[in-house]
């Protein structure tokens, strides 16, 4: 059984289906590239499986487990965490209260113990204090762990948001456009960044990009997606050579 | 029964009063996502405009004309008015957070209550007659020449308006505007201009009813605004704020359940009604009956 | 410890300042009942600006039905002291007068507190899950609707008002209950929990992509926001011993968005200054009762095209302390490499 399995899933909005009858399977730390023209419908498969989005039909379950229906939150303590295409950082917080957001994910947060500083709350914020800084010092972002997210340059605000979804702890990690409007250098780092850290935590990884070099660099398996429908899946190579693949992105002749 | 009919005839008349104010508050909603707290001051001024301008025709004859004079004297100015509070209150925090344009809504409000207080003194005022009084039986039911006048007016009015965004380029422009200000701003609409102009609508249908509500119920006072803007503000969210019928039906809707209640069961709780609806409709299903959801783009 | 003997510093001032404001330590220094007036509802004001900014300010949610709280707390806690009242003292027949009224106005508070979060409680968890405007609006419509049940329940004196409510509030207590409010309240803040909160005000929807259970936050948040202003509700009913329906319409549920507008939205101070510079120009400017209103209003829609954040934005009077005279913890240490 996969990780994540997606089985039929279809999403309609009013008379238009963005996802039509989609079946996707991400094995544990796979990685697994998700492309497509634009308006293919990527981001709308990333939002149903979070639970943005309640599939008008199909099934989507995580180790067996449901997760259609099921709150964002949930899905999230469940092991899926996600960044987004555009990035939504906590603009007036600091990069590092970012990330410690991010690691309460699991533990609710006990008011009383807020209100009265019991020695258990200092124990608990030193503990994430310290696994915060440890987790910015792997994405090279320790040096900024003061600075307000909203006044990061580009390139590190996309890495933040990487690190941040990493302290939720999850077993499935979805990342929306990653390498948008980052120069070839950026792209190289991201890649291997990415692949360190599936091979670092071995997570799974979903991956949705426009950026070509970076998709079949990296992705194991690669999923075609044109008008809400799958056209191909396969390797990189196998995809670079599917006459359907070429159609869909270069229109025909 | 005949009792029945004839209360719904009185909530018919109040809704259409009703429904006049709410068309302003949802077409406002429509293309600024913001609700105008001082809508319902307008419709005050509309009642005052209405009141001191009948005082100037007085000595003439009760009549049509004096009457059509007074409904458009006071419709052209609140729509001035309605200009010039989205010109210099509204424009300036168009792109700010809502808390900010909420706030400025309600600093509006409380700046045209107060000030009409200041102005015209808090006492309330008697207004004139204006038409001449003709009551007419039909079956078992009686309609006031007001209840007539009101029911009238207002549906000549709605069925202008609608006539008006379906059938006219400046009616397209403003629907294009309330689904995407930005993507008709590209288009080359002149989305100040067509902002301008729903204000003015707005502003004249409340400016009417306030007149049409003088003419009813003769005692206007200057925080006559509040209650009957809520209400309608009611109305427009039950109908589905940012929907023209729906305003409408909200509106007839919200006036027939109030005079019910005042009439079958207890008047102390009349304005509570309008509350226990509105709650009841955002918890259940809060894009009202003729609304559509929104659904937020990720 | 040395929280401890701060605290114990700040009740022995407050005591020491009520003796000597009311003129009841030193009789000469005594100041007019008047401006004596005006300061202890400067501090009701601050305990319900502080509370509402909580929700408001640092939880990024519309509420403007927060004197619907105010009331419940009032009411309920008045109830208390008058019905029961007697029966309490006779119980407590064996502390002076002082320590009798005390433990009553602890009691009416405690009531008050309770029935205020509950309220809270059953407000908050249909409406928190409703976008900005829809939100205001249904915080509004609860703020009226408990206003009009009250004014229907002749028990509690219905539109006449409820009177013969016992003076046991003064400026100690409702300072003492102030200062508890700021240090709660920035606690809160200042923690994982108000993280979550800020997060939520940020951005919701990626507060809840990142595990945050965003519901119970707002919930928590909003029904803790709700007991402090039936605090407030408590301590003025028991500092003007009368009560009226009128005092807690939505005009009153709007002045205290004003005050945390004007201080600054993410500022606890802000909220402080907020409602002192409120009360202060209420007060003040009451001989021209007439213009002050409009005056006022003016001001406020200038405000929001001028500097819609307020006067001390996110600005807070502590921030720039140590992180260990926040936090109560001591300092992480550096992190090396």
């Amino acid at each position: 059984m996969a990780l994540l399995e997606l089985k039929g899933v279809t999403m309609r909005f009013g008379g238009l289906y963005a996802v039509n009858d989609i079946s996707l399977f991400v094995e544990p730390g796979q990685l697994y590239g998700l492309i497509g023209p634009n308006g293919a419908g990527k981001t709308t498969v990333f939002n149903v499986i979070t639970g943005v989005y309640t599939p008008t039909a199909g099934e989507i379950s995580m180790d067996g487990e449901s997760l259609g229906g099921k709150r964002t939150g949930r899905i999230t303590r469940h092991g899926v965490a996600r960044t987004f295409q555009n990035i939504r950082l906590f603009a007036n917080m600091t990069v590092l209260e970012n990330v410690k957001v991010a690691f309460h994910c699991r533990q609710a947060a006990r008011l009383a113990a807020a209100i009265f500083r019991t020695g258990t709350h200092a124990a608990e914020e030193r503990r994430v204090d310290r696994e915060s800084r440890e987790l910015l010092k792997i994405f090279h972002l320790d040096h900024l762990a003061e600075e307000k997210a909203k006044n990061l340059p580009y390139g590190s605000q996309r890495r933040l948001e990487i690190a941040r979804a990493m302290a939720t702890s999850p077993r499935l990690l979805l990342l929306d456009e990653p390498a948008a409007g980052m120069n070839p250098q950026e792209a190289n780092e991201l890649m291997d960044l990415i692949r360190w850290v599936r091979d670092q935590y071995g997570m799974a990884i979903l991956l949705v990009e426009h950026n070509m070099k970076v998709v079949m660099g990296i992705c194991e398996t690669v999923h075609v997606l044109d008008y809400g429908s799958t056209i191909a899946i396969g390797s990189p190579a196998e995809i670079q050579r599917n006459p359907k693949v070429i159609e869909a992105y270069l229109g025909g002749v | 029964m005949s009792t029945f009919l004839q209360q719904l005839v009185n909530g018919l008349s109040l809704g259409s009063i009703y429904a006049l104010i709410a068309l302003g508050y949802t077409m406002v909603y429509g293309v600024l996502r913001l609700i105008n707290f001082a809508h319902g001051d307008v419709y005050m001024l509309g009642a005052f405009a209405g009141y001191y301008l009948s005082r100037r025709l007085q000595g003439s004859e009760p009549s049509l004309t004096s009457a059509l004079i007074v409904m458009a004297g006071a419709m052209l100015t609140c729509a001035l008015i309605g200009v010039l509070i989205e010109r210099f209150a509204y424009r300036p925090v168009r792109r700010a957070s809502r808390l900010t344009l909420l706030i400025t809504a309600i600093g509006v409000s409380l700046f045209i209550e107060n000030g009409a207080q200041l102005v015209f003194g808090p006492d309330p005022k008697f207004f004139p007659s204006l038409a001449p009084r003709a009551d007419v039986r039909l079956g078992p039911v009686r309609f006031t020449s007001e209840q007539l006048t009101v029911i009238l007016v207002s549906f000549l009015l709605m069925i202008a308006l609608r006539f008006f965004i379906l059938r006219t380029r400046t009616g397209k422009a403003m629907r294009a505007v309330s689904f995407n200000l930005d993507a008709a701003k590209l288009m080359g609409i002149s989305t100040d201009g067509i902002i301008s102009i729903t204000f003015a609508l707005g502003s004249a249908l409340a400016a009417a009813g306030g007149v049409l509500i003088g003419m009813q119920i003769p005692k206007i006072d200057p925080l006559m605004g509040i209650v009957y803007g809520l209400k309608a503000f009611v109305a427009a969210v039950l109908g589905g704020i940012g929907n023209v019928p729906g305003a409408v039906l909200g509106g007839m809707l919200i006036g027939v359940s109030e005079v019910m209640v005042v009439g079958y069961l207890s008047s102390s709780y009349r304005d509570a009604i309008a509350f226990g609806i509105l709650i009841l409709v955002l918890l259940l299903r809060p894009q009202g009956i003729l609304g559509r959801v929104q659904k937020e783009k990720v | 410890m040395k929280r401890l003997a701060a605290g114990t510093g700040i009740v022995a001032a407050l005591w020491l300042a009520n003796g000597l404001l009311s003129g009841s330590l030193v009789p000469a220094l005594g100041i007019s009942p008047y401006f004596l007036q005006v300061l202890c509802l400067a501090g009701i004001n601050i305990i319900l600006a502080v509370s509402l900014n909580l929700i408001n300010g640092f939880t990024g949610q519309f509420s403007i039905g927060h004197a619907g709280f105010m009331a419940i707390g009032g009411y309920s806690s008045a109830f208390l002291t008058v019905t029961f009242g007697d029966r309490i003292r006779a119980a407590l027949g064996f502390l002076p007068e002082a320590g009798q009224n005390g433990v009553l106005l602890l009691t009416g508070l405690t009531v008050g507190a309770i029935l205020a979060a509950i309220a809270g409680f059953l407000v908050g968890v249909p409406s928190l899950r409703l976008r900005g405007d829809y939100l205001a609006i249904v915080t509004l419509g609860f703020g009226e609707i408990i206003r009009v049940f009250i004014v229907n329940i002749d028990a509690i004196g219905g539109a006449r008002g409820l009177s013969g409510i016992p003076k046991l509030a003064n400026f100690f207590w409702i300072y003492l209950f102030a200062a508890i409010t700021i240090v709660v309240v920035s606690r809160i803040v200042n923690s994982s929990f108000g993280r979550t909160l800020i997060a939520i005000r940020e951005d919701e929807i990626a507060a809840e992509a990142m595990g945050v259970d965003t519901t119970r936050s707002k919930v928590i948040s909003f029904s803790v926001s709700s007991a402090l202003a039936g605090i407030a509700g408590a301590l003025f009913a028991h500092y003007l011993m009368y009560l009226n329906p009128n005092s807690f319409t939505f005009l009153k549920s709007i002045e205290i968005i004003i005050m945390i507008v004007i201080g600054g939205l993410g500022s606890i101070t802000g909220s402080v200054l907020g409602a002192v510079l409120y009360i202060g120009l209420t007060e003040g400017l009451r001989e021209f009762a007439q213009y002050r209103m409009v005056l006022f209003s003016f001001l406020l829609v200038v405000l929001m095209i001028v500097r819609p954040q307020g006067i001390l934005g996110h600005w807070e009077l502590l921030a720039g302390l140590p992180r260990r005279w926040r936090l109560g913890v001591d300092a992480p240490p550096p992190v090396r490499g």
